[in-house]
């Protein structure tokens, strides 16, 4: 099969994060092409997702860019999902993302086929607009280009 | 030992797998019902309460409805593993005298309310709205069994795990699962069935996944002192433990590291004892990976050897270590929260009472809970003779 992992045809029905509290930054950042994770000024800890404290000092962390360069952890191919959007984009790769920083997350991975998929796999990411102010972060092979 | 030496008197189930007679109260109250019937305690005896928060019914309105007059309450819910939380929650109760009978239920109507035979669909939909952290993983469609399938990839690429090895975990399921009548699915599989079946996210099969199914159960726990004027022998509470590492999949420290590598010693630790001294595991199957990595973290194997031990035979009767002797979730019962199933199990072994299923010579039986995205495990060890 060669065909193209993709972001959903229908990402306008994507479910909706509640842009609010300490996960206001993240999402506002995606909205400018912008990658935010957190670091905490007193220990240095890089988190992800944002909390309101440092899990390893618990001082108050500020938010930071990630270089937007990662690898592949680990992924599944997701062939039966009942609900829309999901169900006309299956199938589609859900994945987990070791960003550069040292923090993880998930993602979909998208721009190349299932078989190119391999753990390890350098990727960037790439924003795709969901909804007036809601980006979302994929990632795609960094060495197409 | 004291008189405060907590032990499980009474261990029953509700019916399965199918139950459309059955709602999600009838299921516990059946199960309690039969339980209290086992022991010959009222419901008058039982002073201490618990039940999963993560049903429609709370233990507080659970507790109205029985009428139970308690003097302590318990209801978290960290899904499948909750009840040996539970149980962990209630011996140390007891123990410390706060109350003297504690009793645990269970009941979901989940096969005959949902209709499906399998839980695939994502948790979140368009139209949606997340206000929690899951909104972090809402937009990438990740489902329940997703979630497990890139901890599964994940030990493949480890490990070099193969899916065949998985699958020696379901057939030898099925085949504890032909010795239950109750069983939802009890006719033969191999190895090949499994891999064969339909892939519903890589690397697991339609067949590496748990039934959707109806079912409760309850257990009674009271202390050694109190037992004395009860019926039958009691079953031992050697030790209890748990651990969670995460709630969210993508919080997960390890994808190959599951919760029990850290509750496991810990319980054998309490127990004084070691892996080799158990003669049977009730084991968490929610998918074949959940047993895997269950395995090695209890240290019934090593680290990344979770794959040549299902294939080497030890885990099906007449082995080293029987597993899942009822058939498990991924073939007898899956109602949505095992956990209460598996210690019901581990005491019917000691008890003697599962008739072909029946380990020889059973004194020590490990029952270990999962629940979330292998987010936690709890497991007790049980004993059928005085520690």
């Amino acid at each position: 099969m060669t065909r193209q992992l993709d972001a959903p045809a229908d990402i306008g029905r994507l479910p909706k994060a509640e842009i609010d509290g300490e996960w206001r930054a993240f999402w506002e950042g995606t909205a400018r092409g912008e990658l935010l994770i957190q670091r905490c000024p007193a220990c240095g800890r890089r988190q992800f997702y944002p909390r309101a404290l440092c899990v390893a000092c618990g001082a108050e962390p500020e938010m930071v860019p990630a270089c937007g360069r990662g690898t592949l952890y680990t992924y599944s191919i997701i062939r039966q999902n009942l609900v829309p959007p999901f169900a006309d984009m299956v199938p589609y790769a859900l994945a987990m993302v070791d960003l550069e920083e040292g923090v993880r997350m998930m993602t979909n991975v998208i721009g190349c086929t299932i078989e190119d998929l391999k753990i390890g796999m350098p990727l960037r990411v790439e924003m795709r607009q969901a909804d007036e102010g809601y980006w979302i972060p994929y990632w795609r092979p960094a060495s197409d280009g | 030992m004291s008189g405060r030496t907590p032990v499980i008197v009474a261990a029953a189930l509700s019916d399965y797998p199918r139950a459309p007679h059955l709602s999600e109260r009838q299921h516990h109250a059946q199960a309690l019902s039969r339980a209290l019937g086992q022991c010959g305690l009222k419901i008058s005896d039982i002073d201490g309460y618990l039940a999963s928060s993560m049903g429609a019914e709370s233990a507080i309105s659970l507790a109205e409805y029985f009428r139970i007059d308690h003097k302590v309450i318990g209801g978290i819910g960290p899904g499948g593993a909750v009840f040996e939380w539970l149980l962990h929650q209630a011996v140390a109760h007891l123990e410390a005298g706060h109350c003297e009978v504690a009793a645990i239920t269970y009941g979901s109507d989940l096969f005959t309310r949902s209709g499906r035979s399998l839980g695939t669909a994502g948790f979140y939909r368009a139209g949606d709205r997340i206000s929690t952290a899951v909104q972090f993983e809402a937009p990438f469609g990740s489902t329940i069994v997703g979630a497990y399938a890139m901890a599964a990839q994940r030990h493949m690429h480890e490990f070099g795990t193969t899916s065949e090895q998985l699958a020696e975990i379901a057939v030898i399921c099925r085949e504890h699962a032909a010795l239950n009548p109750n069983a939802m699915y009890r006719d033969p599989i191999t190895v090949a069935d499994v891999v064969g079946s339909r892939m519903i996210a890589d690397p697991l099969h339609r067949l590496d996944c748990c039934v959707v199914s109806d079912g409760g159960a309850a257990v009674i726990v009271t202390t050694e002192e109190r037992a004395r004027d009860l019926p039958g022998k009691p079953v031992y509470v050697l030790a209890t433990a748990g651990t969670q590492t995460h709630w969210n999949i993508s919080e997960m420290p390890d994808f190959t590291r599951a919760p029990s590598a850290i509750a496991g010693p810990r319980a054998f630790e309490r127990a004084g004892l070691k892996p080799s001294d158990v003669d049977t595991v009730q084991l968490y199957d929610s998918f074949t990976i959940t047993v895997l990595e269950m395995l090695e973290g209890l240290g019934f194997c090593g680290r990344g050897e979770g794959g040549p031990f299902a294939a080497s035979g030890a885990l099906r009767l007449g082995g080293a270590l029987p597993m899942n002797t009822d058939g498990g979730g991924l073939s007898a019962c899956h109602s949505g929260m095992r956990g209460l199933h598996l210690l019901v199990e581990a005491v019917r072994q000691l008890r003697g009472e599962c008739g072909p299923a029946q380990v020889p010579d059973c004194k020590i039986a490990l029952a270990c809970g999962s629940g979330g995205f292998l987010s936690g495990h709890a497991l007790a060890i049980l004993g059928n003779e005085r520690p």
